[in-house]
């Protein structure tokens, strides 16, 4: 019975993913993506993968719909399009790229038994932490290093996308708002946010144990605060504002003191001292989470198009 | 035929062929949005591949090896930004390529 529901879902992630292929049309397209995003969620929980399901449906499936719904919609009509490719190209190209899936697909089917794996050791050192979540552990304690640079590598894109502002914009506030809002846009800013503001917090604060975590809550929260903003509720925010900065910048600089910290108390950069690990980690975490939610809004919300307020 | 069936091979599969897939979208279509729809397939197919490696490593109680799953968390989150910076890039590209730069003018001259 299960091994039907995951054939079922292979052929609809296949089916999705050739019409994204073969499709005139750029926004059914993308919404075809969104639709990949959520199945493909359903598969990671068929790979024993809360934690990822959720981070894909978030934001593999919605904060990317959102983004590429909203480039569609200002791009249309006037997308670059390069020269069609002939036919024998096409072919080609398809050939290579059966070839390079072929062998992926090969490589996964021959993998080396008993399969190399770091459980037994993420789990052993779990009790140390404080943490019921293994996934949550080696993202905050034993790959630490890697989910700091991250949290630098969205700033940088950040960065990126801001500086594509015109000159005389630099430092206003970017442009969510579409000419006319819809009545039922409106109405779900009002209604949706405070419910989306306790699942944030739930999803931060029982990522510790179970599944959930910094990102799916950030990515929560920030979806709250995009849909707000699209609505007219509350304007964008200038993006030279202090308190915005701040809150940018406020996850990834308390991961670095504390690191830091960790040679002077734990013998190490991103040690944590004994016992003090898990509020250690909590403390983290609560910033991280405003950090993302307002890079991953930010980074949907696009460049300043308006000139700054002073 | 039986490597198919252990658990998460089938996953493995399925992101070997989206890898293909994905490939073929940025490499052929005219539109550039569509490269970066394409892209994203590309990364969800290595991601599911990376999924079918960690639920083959499943050990000591726990039913996959989660150092790969944060790997994915993390590359996910990261594939997002990459694609919020190449959508950025991709309309400024189209503004400077049509008439808006007058607009943005305009509104520099109005602050």
């Amino acid at each position: 019975m299960t091994l039907l529901l995951d054939i079922a879902l292979v052929a609809w992630l296949l089916a999705l993913a050739v019409h994204v292929a073969v499709q005139q049309e750029e926004r059914s397209a993308i919404i075809a993506l969104l639709a990949f995003g959520l199945l493909l969620g359903l598969a990671w929980v068929r790979l024993a993968a809360p934690d990822v399901a959720l981070t894909e449906i978030a934001i593999g499936g919605g904060g990317t719909a959102v983004l590429l719904l909203r480039a569609e919609a200002a791009l249309r009509g006037r997308d670059r399009q390069e020269e069609e490719m002939t036919r024998a190209g096409k072919l080609a190209v398809a050939a290579a790229c059966a070839a390079i899936s072929a062998g992926l697909g090969f490589a996964v089917l021959t993998l080396s038994a008993p399969a190399p794996t770091l459980a037994p050791a993420a789990s052993e050192a779990l009790a140390q932490t404080g943490l019921g979540n293994p996934v949550t552990a080696v993202l905050l304690a034993y790959r630490a290093l890697d989910t700091l640079l991250e949290k630098v590598v969205v700033l940088l894109a950040l960065v990126g996308v801001w500086s594509l502002a015109p000159d005389g914009l630099w430092g206003g506030a970017p442009d969510v708002k579409p000419s006319a809002v819809p009545a039922p846009l409106s109405y779900l800013a009002r209604v949706l946010p405070p419910f989306g503001v306790v699942i944030g917090i739930y999803m931060f604060w029982v990522g510790a144990d179970a599944p959930g975590g910094t990102f799916q809550a950030g990515t929560v929260l920030a979806a709250m605060w995009l849909l707000m903003m699209m609505a007219g509720l509350t304007p964008a925010p200038d993006t030279a504002r202090p308190l915005l900065r701040i809150a940018l910048m406020g996850g990834p600089a308390l991961f670095l003191v504390i690191a830091f910290l960790g040679f002077v108390f734990a013998g190490g950069f991103l040690a944590y001292p004994e016992g003090f690990a898990k509020p250690l980690i909590v403390a983290i975490e609560a910033a991280l989470t405003i950090s993302v939610a307002a890079a991953l809004a930010m980074l949907v919300a696009g460049p300043a198009r308006k000139a700054p307020a002073r | 035929m039986t490597a198919l069936f252990q658990p998460g091979a089938l996953f493995g599969v399925c992101g070997a062929a989206l890898v293909g897939i994905g490939l073929f979208v940025v490499v052929t279509h005219p539109g550039l949005l569509r490269r970066i729809v394409g892209c994203n397939i590309v990364g969800a197919g290595i991601f599911l591949v990376f999924g079918a490696v960690a639920r083959r490593g499943g050990a000591a109680g726990l039913e996959a090896d989660p150092v790969p799953q944060a790997l994915v968390i993390t590359g996910i989150v990261v594939a997002f930004s990459a694609s919020a910076l190449a959508v950025a890039l991709l309309k400024r590209l189209s503004e400077l390529n049509t008439g808006d730069r007058a607009e943005t003018t305009e509104l520099r001259s109005g602050s």
